[in-house]
């Protein structure tokens, strides 16, 4: 039940990127600029610029984190200990899609705990984890602001509220 | 235009919502301008003082709708004034909504974008602000969307930029959206997260009025407080203290709701110091069908659960305070007799050791382990002595004992669940071995 394993990058993750190097495309690079032109401090832009990476590729790779770096002038390792630090910022690969369910008490009440059994029959996951085909990625998050529509998840950035648990596998055929 | 006739001779009873009666939002300029939009402002540049402003704002005893209820006017009237104050002022707009049954800033979000920015330019003024920032939860897509083209509109306009409608005062707003932790809406925390740091909350004082963002003066209020603004600024004070109908000494109006299995959950703009009962009974519809209210959390996670008897409170913030809880959020959550209160409350504290920041060992280590308690419980598997150590832990997390409100606010449903529903924590506990009993 935690986003741990998603935080936290693996030895091996961290070599591959390393001899990859990190190149940014020119819309992340443009991005970025746009964004730091937002603050007094340019280091105000690592979330945002951690986000983008991630907008693009799905995930923040572990050679992006040097290159955030120097692009804002800030040590990696504090780019590092940022993108440790928010759940919403992905340090390994994720699914295509990513399905945010919400385990707040009010959700909970209203029918979480079957909503969530229906989700990991039919992705056979856990939370944490990816499907084998890198479909869906399954995450818990708090309280998403739709109390009234409870149960609630998100998948990318759609809200669906209330998710009956037998309408989880028409809901995610949307979602190729 | 008829509506925005209307509001000028009748002043409105709903002040934060009245806009949306028969739409289902007000997304453009155009229109909001049509609905008396930016009208306050407009009178705040050319015949209001920044003091003047904020003296309507404390004189209106408007209370932070954040959770807390810190008066808005007190906390503004901290930032330094005058030729000698640091140019560099911030406003910040905490839109990081993440209080567990909480919905309201949402709706306003998403549905009244412009408001937030009249709320936000008029606060501004008033405490001689350089920028603003809307600090908005990261999963709020569709009021990014919303607030970023209100944003471009409201700068095409001259409602933002250089020397705001000729009144020689400059002023720009961002939207920074969060990347997930609920510990970003503590206002300290917020701060550092805002720099682009990990959100771990900052020592009190220097308060963030004094020393804030980039060690700035910075004021931080609620979406819903902002909100409030333009209103308090077209109509007066007194206007705005009447809107309670003397349902409470606070004043205005509050987003309440409510949430849970009740038959039409919702949000609703109604008097501050409206009864709990008439949240639940007339505008929730009531218990869905078969089931009946077994407990109460009046405004979030973080508040401490009342029973069928508190009812009748009326939801303000001394009322609620006095019965043992905080209104909070002031957005209700029912528990119904289906529930079991050690599940309920092991889902509460399980939020809440997931969300602690880490920084300080009484909220890292107290809360996993509450949730270990609990769970034990929940199974039927907890030991002699599991209540005490709850309750032991629960004092060591209280107010003053940690960094920030986070563990003390963890605590209140839990220490309240114990004194109310004992039984059902006492239930949990494995009976203790024949042998044992045998002697
Ligand atoms: C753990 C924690 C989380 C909080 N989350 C929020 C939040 O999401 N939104 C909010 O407005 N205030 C939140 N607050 C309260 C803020 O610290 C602050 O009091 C509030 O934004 C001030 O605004 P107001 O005076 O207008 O109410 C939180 C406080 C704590 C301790
Ligand atoms: S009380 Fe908890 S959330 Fe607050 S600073 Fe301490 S560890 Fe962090």
């Amino acid at each position: 039940m935690s986003t741990d394993n998603l935080s936290r990058p693996t030895a091996s993750l961290i070599a591959s990127d390393r001899r990859c190097g990190f190149v940014f495309t020119d819309a992340e690079r443009e991005a970025i600029e746009h964004e730091i032109g937002h603050y007094e401090d340019s280091r105000a832009a690592s979330i945002g610029a951690l986000k983008i990476v991630q907008e693009s590729r799905g995930w923040v790779p572990d050679a992006a984190i040097p290159a955030i770096g120097q692009l804002i002038g800030i040590p990696a390792s504090d780019v590092e200990g940022v993108a440790t630090f928010y759940s919403l910022i992905f340090r390994q690969p994720v699914g295509r899609h990513v399905i945010k369910v919400c385990d707040s008490i009010a959700c909970f009440l209203t029918g979480y705990d079957e909503l969530a059994a229906a989700l990991r029959a039919e992705l056979g996951v856990e939370f944490g984890q990816t499907t084998a085909d890198g479909r869906f990625t399954l995450l818990p998050i708090c309280c998403l602001g739709n109390c009234d529509k409870g149960p609630t998840l998100m998948i990318d950035d759609d809200l669906h509220g209330p998710v009956e648990p037998s309408g989880v596998r028409v809901l995610l055929e949307a979602y190729p | 235009m008829s509506a925005g006739a209307d509001i000028r001779t009748s002043p409105e009873t709903h002040p934060l919502t009245w806009r949306l009666r028969g739409r289902e939002a007000v997304t453009e300029l155009a229109d909001y301008e049509a609905l008396d939009g930016y009208a306050a402002l407009r009178l705040a540049l050319t015949e209001l003082s920044p003091g003047d402003v904020t003296q309507r704002v404390k004189d209106s005893n408007l209370r932070g709708r954040g959770g807390a209820g810190f008066p808005a006017g007190i906390k503004w009237s901290l930032v330094p004034m005058g030729a000698d104050a640091p140019r560099q002022k911030y406003l910040v707009c905490n839109a990081d909504e993440m209080e567990p049954g909480t919905f309201k800033d949402r709706l306003l979000l998403e549905r009244l974008p412009h408001q937030l920015l009249e709320g936000m330019i008029l606060t501004g003024y008033a405490i001689q602000a350089s920028r603003g920032y809307i600090f908005l939860r990261g999963e709020y897509v569709l009021a990014t969307q919303r607030l970023e083209q209100a944003l471009t509109q409201a700068r095409q306009a001259g409602y933002l930029g250089e020397t705001i409608l000729g009144s020689g005062w400059s002023f720009d707003l961002f939207v920074h959206t969060g990347a997930g932790r609920y510990i970003c809406g503590e206002e300290t925390a917020l701060i550092n997260s805002l720099e682009g740091r990990r959100a771990n909350p900052r020592a009190k004082p220097p308060f963030p009025q004094i020393a804030g963002l980039w060690g700035k003066p910075t004021v931080v209020n609620n979406c819903e407080t902002l909100n409030c603004i333009p209103a308090i600024v077209r109509h007066g004070a007194e206007w705005f203290k009447g809107l309670s109908q003397g349902r409470s000494p606070d004043s205005g109006t509050k987003l309440y709701g409510a949430s849970g299995r009740v038959q039409r959950p919702g949000v609703w703009e109604l008097p501050i110091g409206t009864t709990a009962r008439e949240l639940l009974e007339e505008h929730a519809g009531g218990m869905r069908e078969g089931l009946a209210l077994k407990a109460w959390l009046p405004g979030g996670a973080s508040t401490d659960f009342l029973l069928p008897s508190h009812l009748d409170l009326a939801m303000d913030y001394d009322t609620i305070m006095k019965a043992g809880s905080r209104m909070g959020t002031g957005l209700m959550m029912a528990v119904d007799d289906r529930q079991s209160m050690v599940s309920v409350v092991r889902n509460l504290e399980t939020f809440f050791a997931r969300e602690s920041c880490g920084w300080c060992t009484p909220c890292r280590d107290g809360l996993p382990w509450t949730v270990k308690l609990l769970s034990a419980l929940e199974r039927g598997e907890g030991e002699l002595g599991d209540l005490e150590i709850l309750a032991q832990i629960a004092r060591q997390l209280g107010p003053g004992k940690t960094f920030c409100a986070h563990a003390p606010g963890a605590i209140e449903p839990l220490q309240s669940a114990l004194k109310y529903f004992r039984e059902e924590f006492e239930r949990g506990i494995a009976a203790p071995p024949a042998a044992a009993i045998n002697g």
